[in-house]
């Protein structure tokens, strides 16, 4: 359990190595592929689908201009139902609160629900610094922590893995663990999931203390929400004496009706399925039923530096549904390990940096450059984030951090001032484009010609070979469309000559 | 009679004036007397999308200059177009100037070519002719930021002699993405040998799409790859005529289907 995304490099870098993974490419190709197709079905037999999404991007707007209140009341209404709340301010206190209360019980075992805040937070980790073994029960998850891997999805964090990788490694590492895979394991999916039903089975039975995350928290009544496919939720959120969820603080709803609209856009987007199998909902302690100490940690770090922001703060209204990852070109390439981050894809590539804030370190700064802004990650999202949007946002706040820390402007710095400068005067863009194509006029007797007749440059050095090392590069016309026009009075004289 | 100004685009205007022509020979064809401002440069969009908002400041404002008094603005890109309308209202806030930001809101509407055509025109057939085979790539901005929907493709099955094969996985993006196929190189090159892959597939000849940037990317590669498969803008054929038989009985241009306005090929000028 030493996963660690620390050190990932910048993602140019990381994606490089990423594409060049044959098994990786067609493990992600085929994985999202398939949950694409499940969820496109599944949306389109919605035919209130958008008037679902705007319901959803009202409830989660009204929270964030809310938050404070809405948190007040929820930690009222679950103080009244019997649970203690706790404040963490960054991961360091949420920690610090989970192993102080699996220390009380004299647990060295906790059992998880897949949670992304305690993925966050690296929770795991601190239990472990602590003598404490942190169990992962979703079948994905379990994966991952077997595997000594990092999650790369925040649906299923072992998408990058397919089912031959994944028997190997539950023969290798379940043993280890607990309860070992039987010898004859194959690949059949059934089989695989037997072999994880038998060695969690065991851990579930014998677990004090679980810990949780909660898709929804609902400020009027005290209710938290975890949806989940495979009853290891329902297991950890019932059978232990003690129950710990940890809360990112923008999962809080208004009222219990808002489920009504978030259990509909919710596995629909993610799972592709009508409805999830299951859906657990408690409200603190029931007396002689399920968990009798009932804690929820709220947890800010760095939410509220993104609430600050009127065009980041979207982001925050994301459910962690993962519909945006599935149908981005780029994650479908690169998978999410080369993102750095437990928030891989185009929602990571958006709140990441802004919870990490940007100007810092190159990796984070890479980040939101991660995107060719095709825009089909806004398309899909459940609560209309306008991922693109907030991209462009955040590649501004690099160029600007960076323009504040910076002597000497980059290269890049230069060339868009160039640019600008060129292009702010018709007269300048006029000269440029005369200079081009005298190069353009060098350039064709150098090159060759594409199909249809176009003289283009094949491999060329210095920095133009990203570009042209796979592309062939056009050449600039000898004569711009602005020489044309004012040539041959926007060809009117050309026509003539012709007659 | 209304005052329609060519936004050409800068890409265009220095890499790819054929289309600018082409479009101004199917506005023509139809009527429409379009005017081509030539204080126009560049829309900002390659300086927004990669986080210089200051620098793009006077280019937005240079923009409005120089379509300030038209009452339509018409562009054969549907990313450029994205850009004057989704873009320049975020850079006009940057500049702290409540002056941009009024000129902006006031400034002419921007239309994609298709958009014009269908919409304001009312056309689908412009009287073009074009016998080949084609498949149509909608461009991500065109597709999703302006929503232009089918009516590139009613177009193209409007045009005489055109067959229009269906490219699979159409609607995914071709990896071009603007400073992206340089800042992210090999993932743009590992996007665009995907969608180049379902090109070839379509036993096209001609790729055809909206916006030519996205067509330099994926036509760099197929050109690279030794395909055989040509890329054209929408416009360029559009602007396509049966051929001009002249006296000598041959075709007007040597080559390829005539054009109202003599087009010249590429290398020989």
């Amino acid at each position: 359990m030493s996963g660690t995304f620390l050190g990932t490099p910048a993602f140019p870098t990381a994606a490089k190595a990423a594409l060049e993974d044959s098994q990786l490419r067609r493990n992600l190709a085929h994985a999202t592929g398939t949950i694409r197709t499940k969820r496109a079905k599944v949306v389109g037999e919605v035919d209130e689908w958008e008037q679902l999404r705007l319901a959803g991007e009202a409830i989660k707007n009204r929270v964030l201009r809310h938050l404070p209140d809405y948190l007040e009341q929820l930690e009222r209404s679950l103080t009244a139902a019997g649970a203690t709340v706790h404040w963490a301010r960054d991961a360091a206190e949420a920690n610090a609160i989970v192993v102080d209360i699996a220390r009380r019980h004299a647990t060295d075992e906790v059992v998880k629900v897949k949670s992304m805040a305690t993925q966050e937070i690296d929770l795991n980790g601190a239990l472990e610094a602590a003598g404490i073994r942190a169990w992962e029960t979703d079948l994905a998850e379990l994966i991952v922590q077997l595997g000594d891997d990092l999650p790369s999805h925040i649906l299923v964090p072992a998408i990058h893995r397919n089912r031959a990788e994944i028997r190997e490694i539950f023969l290798r590492e379940m043993g280890r663990a607990g309860r070992p895979a039987p010898a004859d394991l194959t690949d059949e999916p059934a089989r695989l999931a037997a072999a994880a039903r038998a060695h969690l089975r065991e851990k579930f039975l014998r677990a004090k203390v679980a810990v949780s995350g909660a898709n929804f928290a609902v400020a009027e009544t005290g209710t938290l929400a975890v949806v989940e496919s495979e009853g290891n939720g329902r297991m950890c959120l019932t059978l232990p004496e003690v129950l710990v969820s940890v809360v990112g603080i923008e999962k809080v709803l208004p009222t219990y009706q808002d489920l009504d609209v978030m259990l509909q856009l919710l596995p629909r987007s993610s799972t592709g399925e009508r409805m999830n199998p299951y859906t657990s909902t408690w409200t603190g302690v029931t007396p002689g039923d399920g968990p009798q100490e009932v804690h929820v940690v709220l947890l800010d770090n760095g939410r509220t530096d993104v609430l600050a922001d009127p065009t980041g703060r979207q982001a925050l209204r994301c459910i962690r549904c993962s519909a945006c990852l599935n149908v981005c070109p780029v994650y479908e390439r690169t998978g999410g390990h080369a993102y750095g981050s437990v928030y891989p894809g185009p929602i990571g590539a958006i709140l990441t940096p802004q919870l990490r804030g940007v100007g810092h370190d190159p990796q984070t700064d890479s980040l939101p450059y991660a995107s060719s802004l095709c825009g089909a990650c806004f398309e899909v999202c459940p609560v209309r984030i306008d991922i693109p949007e907030v991209l462009v946002h955040l590649r501004s706040q690099v160029v600007d951090a960076h323009k504040r820390e910076r002597r000497v402007p980059s290269v890049q710095d230069l060339a868009m001032k160039a640019a600008s400068w060129a292009f702010a005067a018709p007269s300048r863009t006029a000269a440029a484009e005369r200079a081009a194509g005298l190069g353009g006029r060098l350039a064709a007797k150098l090159g060759r010609t594409a199909p249809g007749g176009r003289p283009v440059l094949g491999a060329v050095p210095g920095p133009a070979g990203a570009w042209s090392d796979s592309r062939d590069v056009p050449v600039p016309a000898p004569e711009s469309f602005r020489q044309w026009w004012a040539r041959t009075d926007g060809g009117r004289r050309e026509q003539e000559e012709s007659r | 009679m209304t005052r329609v100004g060519l936004m050409v685009t800068c890409i265009n205007d220095a890499l790819f004036p054929d289309t600018g022509k082409a479009v101004v020979t199917v506005l023509r064809r139809l009527g429409v007397d379009v005017e081509f401002p030539a204080a126009q440069t560049c829309c900002g969009q390659p300086m927004v999308n990669t986080g210089y908002l200051d620098e793009a400041v006077p280019l937005v404002r240079n923009h409005l200059d120089a379509f300030a008094g038209y009452e339509a603005v018409i562009a054969p890109s549907g990313s450029c177009a994205g850009s004057v309308r989704h873009q320049h209202g975020l850079v006009a806030q940057r500049s702290g100037d409540p002056g941009l930001v009024r000129a902006v809101a006031d400034a002419p509407p921007v239309y994609e070519l298709s958009e014009y055509l269908v919409d304001v025109l009312g056309t689908e057939d412009v009287g073009a002719y074009f016998p080949h085979r084609v498949t149509y790539h909608p461009t991500c901005h065109s597709l999703r930021m302006l929503g232009v929907g089918d009516r590139p493709t009613r177009l193209l099955r409007a045009v005489r002699g055109l067959t229009l094969a269906e490219l699979p996985g159409a609607a995914e993006c071709c990896g071009f993405g603007g400073t992206f196929a340089v800042k992210n190189a090999e993932t743009s090159i590992a996007m665009g040998n995907d969608k180049a892959r379902h090109v070839r597939g379509t036993g096209a000849e001609v790729l055809v799409a909206g916006d030519n940037s996205c067509l330099m990317h994926v036509g760099g590669l197929l050109s690279r790859q030794r395909s055989g498969v040509r890329v054209m803008h929408l416009a360029e054929v559009l602007a396509q005529t049966e051929p001009v038989v002249s006296a000598d009985g041959r075709a007007a241009d040597g080559r390829s289907p005539g054009t109202d306005l003599p087009q010249e090929q590429g290398a020989g000028r």
